[in-house]
Formats: structure tokens, sequence, C-alpha cells
């Protein structure tokens, strides 16, 4: 069966509120003030049992509605929040989380092994709703609550008390999968349907009916203290395919009045409807419609204030509320969901606005006309910011996949019996969306590496004199146009010699090479490569860091790691910024022009050098170089007037020797073919305004073959740019 | 599912089987629809109800009474007396409805 909309909605909301769930619960243990996040657990839960309600996922509400009776009870302090609770409930997290992604695979039906493995959840959450025997059995029994909250209460209380809801359904609602009886099964959660009435008076002869179309009206009178948005709520996904009036308890006579003359029919049959619904008696209904027919021109709300039948101040108030509903309803609005595609889209016409744009300005340029070029400079002005504001769309905060770790620290700090905290720093750091989906991949693989091998076991610390509990701190920051995410832990650190040892054994150095510490750790993201002793159920598979290192290197990104053994060791994750548009640095060398990443150039200086060395003083340093002439082979004559352009990156800096410097270019990164993947320093290419193809140059790798490599450069050859 | 018409004996008896939905509706609406109408249904074999389900029942009842005909829903199964319940329904069909007792 295909998912409609509304279901689809469903879930995308079920999966952020059981997030936030689970950031609650995470953090509800050490936090101060709990009742907040006691409170939002709570409202997850609520909500998504409401939904699910809607839905007629009766498995689901039916779970949901255990773990919301703890909560309850929690929230209402009768239970105190305790480590074995939180477990407890980030378990049956997960297992609401499995129906609601049971149900995004098409199935709506319960699933025997789900059901089976929420049996004990269930089973462990009623010892925490035993002290009130009678309601611990109710949790599975939820229909028969339902059933029960059926009974008519006849004669019960006043009137005016109840909630009339009076509810007429689209002919589509059924075709779109929504059943009008699940709106008021669901209902009956928000208080005690007192009177009910079905309307069939749309529905057609046998013979012409539709049965896929849906006939049926319904008024309703709801013992309720639910407040008008909640029940408002319940019809939320069919807020578009339904009429519904919602009129609150001791409302204005002149409200039914209006309600009678709004629905289509008999306006006589109507006020018989809310006669039987208990809502109206004879009279009032009887001295509402006299009134109103005496003085057509007076509004019934002052006929009636005028009768004393209702208080002025009771008219205000609800003026008031109506007030609040509406703007908290324009709050909501105030963000809108994207299709993530449309944002591609967007950006990829972006940038080709900046391609067209950048071959505008070269012809303003040549044309020599002064008012073209300046109302092309505007333009460049503008089109530069309408880069950033998009590209800024696309732009989320790093703290959602650094929150997911809290849970994976917890169970796996668990599992191999060690105690760990983990601290976040940076997870407002912005970067770009597809980098934060694809990072959270290799996250996990460093976080759980850390916590497997990098953090010892409490008692091997407390030998080593460290506090017993570990910790391990991700944190994020920005640093020269790249984004630059920690992995910290305060474990054994890396042993050199060991690495060194197997790295010999496998062939990947020789032995008798000095390496730097560096060169060393960073063998580890070899293929193949582990140094685990013994292998366990979370890492040490032959997965190795070697995915890690792939993966950020697919991103354009580089990871380095840092050891200090027996203290603990830091990997160093650097991505850049965003994927698509960046602003550059075109350089000329003979007849090439390339582009350099603007972020990552700290200066530029006029050519010296220390005679018959490749490298110059720069204010007293030692500042190695790189002949971009010598790099790609250029056989151009060099120019009279050289230039060096200061790189950096991850805190090493490097000089690039080039002819001319063309200026700042907004940078379109187009990625080279699959035929030139194997280049190395090129790291994709541009398109210029004249048309004509710059290549983008790799800063990590030209400066990290500058500093490391600095005696035996090969020239690699390339003539030329390789066509686009 | 199933729906069986036996008209051995004078009342035609309908019996529904399993689920009484939209998934059904049409199929179920064009039995209705077969002459001779039946003058009975048998509801003890459903084992779902909805909306569209209950909207036919509705529909029958209204073209039997405009029809002068009795058209009586027989041994409503759990699922359709907790529909009739929650919709209050019952008196439209006018059928003595067998409760279940309460537990």
């Amino acid at each position: 069966m295909n998912l409609d909309d509304a279901l689809q909605t469903f879930v995308l909301e079920s999966r952020e509120l059981l997030e936030d769930m689970e950031n609650a619960l995470l953090g509800v243990e050490q936090a101060e003030e709990k009742s907040e996040l006691v409170n939002a657990i709570f409202r997850a839960a609520h909500t998504i049992k409401g939904s699910s309600g809607l839905f007629g996922l009766d498995h689901v509400v039916a779970f949901t509605h255990v773990v919301e009776s703890v909560l309850d009870r929690l929230r209402s302090g009768k239970l105190e929040i305790n480590d074995q609770l939180v477990v407890l409930l980030l378990s049956c997290c997960d297992q609401i989380r499995a129906l609601v992604e049971r149900i995004a695979q098409g199935q709506k039906e319960p699933d025997e092994a789900l059901q089976q493995q929420g049996e004990p959840l269930i089973a462990q959450l009623r010892n925490f709703l035993a002290p009130v025997g009678a309601r611990a059995d109710l949790p599975v029994a939820v229909k028969e609550q339902d059933v029960a909250t059926l009974e008519r209460i006849q004669g019960e209380g006043v009137h005016s008390e109840h909630w009339h809801i009076s509810l007429r359904f689209g002919p589509d609602v059924l075709k779109n999968g929504l059943d009008p009886l699940s709106f008021i099964r669901y209902l009956q959660t928000l208080g005690q349907i007192a009177a009910i009435e079905t309307l069939a008076e749309t529905l057609p002869p046998l013979a012409q009916l539709d049965p896929e179309l849906c006939y049926l009206g319904f008024e309703i009178a709801l013992k309720s203290d639910a407040s008008k948005t909640a029940i408002e709520n319940v019809f939320e996904f069919v807020r578009d395919e339904c009429q519904l009036r919602i009129l609150p308890p001791h409302s204005l006579i002149t409200e039914y009045v209006n309600l009678l003359q709004q629905q289509q029919g008999d306006e006589r049959r109507l006020g018989e409807m809310l006669l039987s619904c208990g809502t109206l008696t004879r009279q009032e209904l009887d001295a509402a419609l006299n009134a109103q027919s005496d003085s057509p021109n007076k509004p019934i709300g002052t006929i009636l204030v005028e009768q004393g039948t209702v208080q002025a101040a009771v008219v205000e108030a609800a003026l008031t509320k109506q007030k609040q509903v509406k703007e908290t309803g324009a709050a909501e609005s105030r963000s809108i969901r994207v299709d993530a595609d449309k944002l591609d889209q967007l950006i990829n016409l972006v940038g080709e606005l900046i391609i067209a744009g950048a071959s505008v300005n070269l012809i303003a340029h040549k044309a020599r006309i002064v008012e073209l070029q300046e109302s092309t400079s505007k333009l460049s002005m503008l089109v530069e910011e309408v880069r950033d504001s998009a590209l800024q769309l696309r732009m989320v905060k790093i703290g959602a996949t650094f929150g997911r770790f809290q849970r994976v620290v917890h169970d796996v700090s668990r599992e191999l019996g060690k105690n760990v905290a983990l601290f976040i720093n940076g997870e407002d750091t912005e970067l770009d969306k597809t980098v934060v989906e694809k990072i959270g991949d290799p996250l996990m693989h460093l976080v759980r590496n850390s916590l497997d091998h990098g953090i010892e076991s409490a008692e091997l610390r407390a030998q080593r004199g460290k506090p017993e509990q570990g910790t391990l701190v991700l944190n994020a920051f920005h640093d020269s146009g790249s984004i630059v995410i920690t992995v910290q832990d305060d474990g054994g650190g890396l042993k050199r010699e060991r690495i060194l040892a197997k790295a010999i054994e496998r062939g990947l150095v020789e032995s008798g090479h000095h390496l730097s510490d560096a060169e060393v750790y960073s063998l580890i993201f070899e293929p193949g490569f582990s140094t685990a002793e013994k292998i366990t159920n979370l890492s040490g598979r032959g997965v190795g860091l070697d995915v890690v290192k792939r993966n950020i290197t697919a991103l354009r990104g580089t990871v380095g790691l840092s050891s200090v053994e027996g203290e603990g060791t830091t990997v160093t994750v650097r991505l850049p910024l965003t994927l698509a548009i960046i602003d550059g640095f075109l350089v000329e060398v003979g007849k090439s022009v390339f582009a350099i990443p603007l972020d990552m150039i700290e200066e530029c200086i006029a050519y010296t050098a220390e005679p018959g060395h490749n490298y110059t003083n720069l204010r007293g340093q030692v500042l190695p170089f790189i002949r971009v002439r010598e790099l790609f082979g250029i056989k151009a004559p060099p120019s009279r007037s050289e230039n060096i352009v200061v790189l950096k990156h991850a805190g090493q800096k490097a000089g690039l020797v080039v002819d001319k410097l063309l200026g700042e270019f907004q940078t379109v990164i187009k990625p080279l073919g699959e035929m030139f993947n194997q280049v190395k320093c090129i790291s994709g290419s541009t398109i210029l305004g004249s048309g004509d193809v710059a290549l983008i140059l790799d800063v990590p790798s030209i400066v990290n073959r500058c500093v490391n490599d600095t005696r035996n450069t090969n020239p690699l050859s390339l003539e030329h740019p390789p066509p686009h | 599912m199933s729906t069986e018409q036996t008209s051995a004996n004078k009342p035609s008896v309908l019996r529904i089987e399993g689920e009484l939905t939209i998934f059904r509706a049409a199929e179920l609406k064009d039995v209705l629809l077969c002459a001779p109408a039946p003058q009975e249904i048998d509801l003890s074999g459903v084992t779902e109800m909805d909306s569209a389900g209950l909207q036919l029942l509705m529909a029958a009842k209204q073209a039997a009474t405009s029809d002068k005909r009795t058209l009586r829903l027989l041994a409503h199964s759990a699922a359709v007396v907790e529909v009739f319940e929650l919709l209050n329904v019952a008196a439209y069909f006018n059928d003595p409805l067998l409760m279940e007792a309460r537990k």
C-alpha cells in the first residue's frame, strides 16, 4: 500500500520526537531541573500515541500508552527517575522507533516479532505502574478501556459543560486512507464522548452510492478538560478535508445558532441533533432562534448579554483565547519543510548564475563602458549574496549529529562495562547538510573505536592513576574555510612501536626508514590495519579505519591523528564547509589559470627565495614552497616577476610560486571525471567567465607535499589542463 | 472473506464474512444490489468494519425502507457492535443488538 502524505508526515514527526525523547532521556539523569525534561519526554510519547491513534495504528497506541502512563507517574512525581528506568525507557524508545519504521515501510499491521519484543518491555513498565494495582493491567487492554469510556453518561452534569463538535467529512477522506472512525476513537482519549449523533442525510440511494466516498457527518458532545487546540489537533490530518466546528463548553447560544445556519441541511433537524446530543435544551434553542429573528441586525452576543444569559467577561475571555490560538498558529508556520532536492536544484542554478555572471563581467570589462561595468559589479555583489543565502539554506547545525552519540556512548560503554562520559562542544557549528549526513558514519566509527580500543576499563584506569570515569570529547569549530571535528579520548593512546612493527610486518613501510609520529599514526588508516588484540563485537572486524578515511576523503576532507601514549588520542577530521560553491582566488602560470580556495590563502607576497633552496624567509620563518610550473611541468618560460601565495592548512603553511595573481573569483566546483581520479593536487575544475576551464588546486595535498616531501618532488606530468 | 446468499427458505439471508471495509466496499455494494434484495444480513462473520462499511449498511437500510421492505441485521459481531456503539447508530437500524456481557 502506498504511504499517503499524512502518514509520511507522521513518520517524520515521530522520528523527530523520538530523537527529542532520547536526548531528553539521556540528559535527564544529570540535569538539575528535571521536570522540564520529563515533560519533554512525556510530550513526545503523548504526541506519538495521539497521532498513531489517528491512523488507527492500534498496536503503536497500545505500546505507547503504557510508556505514557509510566511517564505520567514520573511527571506527577509519583515515580523517581533512576538509571534503571532510563535504560528501560530508552529501550521503549527503540521499540517505538522500530514500530514506526515498520509503518514507514508500509506495514500498518502489527508485526509478530516486534510485538513479542515489546512484551517484556511492557511487563517491566508495569512494574513501575504496579502500586496502583488496578491500573497495572490496563495498558495492554487499551481497547477495553476505550470501550469503557464509551458508556453513556445519561443525564449526568449540566448540558453546557460539554464541548460540542460538529464534523462533516469531505467525500475523499476514505480514499485518502483516513477513516472517520479512527478520529472519533482517538477523540475518546481526550475525554468522554457524552453523546454522538451520526448524520447520513447526504447518503445517496444505494444504487447511486459510490462506496469509496464518505458521506458521513457527526455531532458530538465531548466531556473533556482538553484545550480547543488539543481537540482541533485530533483532526489535524483531515483539517483540509472536513468541516470542523468546535464550540467550547458554555458557548454562547448564538454560536450554536450560527452552527445551525452554516451547516447544510434542514435547520430544524440539526437543532434536534443538538438537543439529542444534550448540548442545548429546548428552551435555549427556541429562545435563541426567536431572538435572532426578532432583531436580525443586533448581534446575538449582545442580545444574550442583555438578557443576562451570558456574562460580558465570558465573551471577552473567549475572544482572548481565540486570539491566542491564532498567534500560536502564526508561530508554527514560520518554518517550512522543503524537499532537499529543491534546494539542490536552487544551488545548481545559483552555480550557473555565477558562471553566467562571470562571463557578463568579462564582456563588460572588454567593452569599456563605465555604466555597464558599474551595473555588472552591482549585479555580481547581488549574485554573491544570493549564493551565500542559498548555501546558508543548506547549512545545518552539527549538534543533532553529535547528540546521537550520547546514546551510542551510553549504550556502548554499558556493553563494554566501561564508565565513559561524553562531552560535546561546538554543537552550534554549521555545515552543509550533505556533509552532515555523510559524516555520521565515519564519526560513529571513530567514537566506537575510541570507546572500544581507546578508553581502558575502570580497573586499568585506576591502576594508571586516572579518574575511573573515562571522557570522550566531541568538538567542532570553523577554521580557515573548513570545519574541524575532533574526537578526543583520555584513554591509553596509540602504541607507536606496535603500529610500526605491524606496518613493517605487513610491508607497508620498510624497516629502518625514519618516520615522524604523524606518519606512523596515519598508518592505522591504511586498509586492513588493525592492532586490536582481541576482537569485540564493536570494532576490530577488519572493517577498519581505512573506511573512515575513504569516506572523509570522498568529502574532500582530511583526517589526522595525534596521540600520547597513556594519555589519550585525538582524531581530527577536517571537512570543507560546502561542496558546491566557494570563494576562489585565481592565479596564472604561463597560460594556465588555477583556482585556489580563498579561505586557505593566508597572504600573497612577492617572490623571494633562499638561493638554491625551495624555501623562503617569511618574516624570520622558513616557508617551504612549490613551483606550480614545476609541479605540473608547464613549459612556458618563467615570467619576470613571480609571486608566492602563502597557503595554510591544518596549522601548516606552504608557499606556491605562481606568475600572476588574477584576484578573487566565485568558483563553482565541477568535479573532475573519473578518469582524473588519480591526478594529485587537483580537486576539481571550474569554468571562467571566458568559458575557459581552470583547475582547482587541492591545497591540503599541496601543503603536505611541500612540507613532507620538499626533497624529491616529481613533476606531475600535466602539459595542459585536461579539457573539462 | 466471503459473502454467501442463502435463499433456500423464505427470508433470504446475506452473510458477510471478513472485512466490511473500504477495500471491499465496491464489491459488497454490488452484492447488496443483487436481486432479490436480502431481507436479513448476517454480520456474525464480520471481523472489521470502517466508515465505508457502515455507510453501505446504512444505504442498504435506507433503500429497504424506501421500498417498504424490511431489512434486518443479525448476529452483529464484536467489531460491528463496537462501531455501532461508538457512533450511536444502532437506532438507525432499529435491530436488536445482542451485547456481550461487559467484563
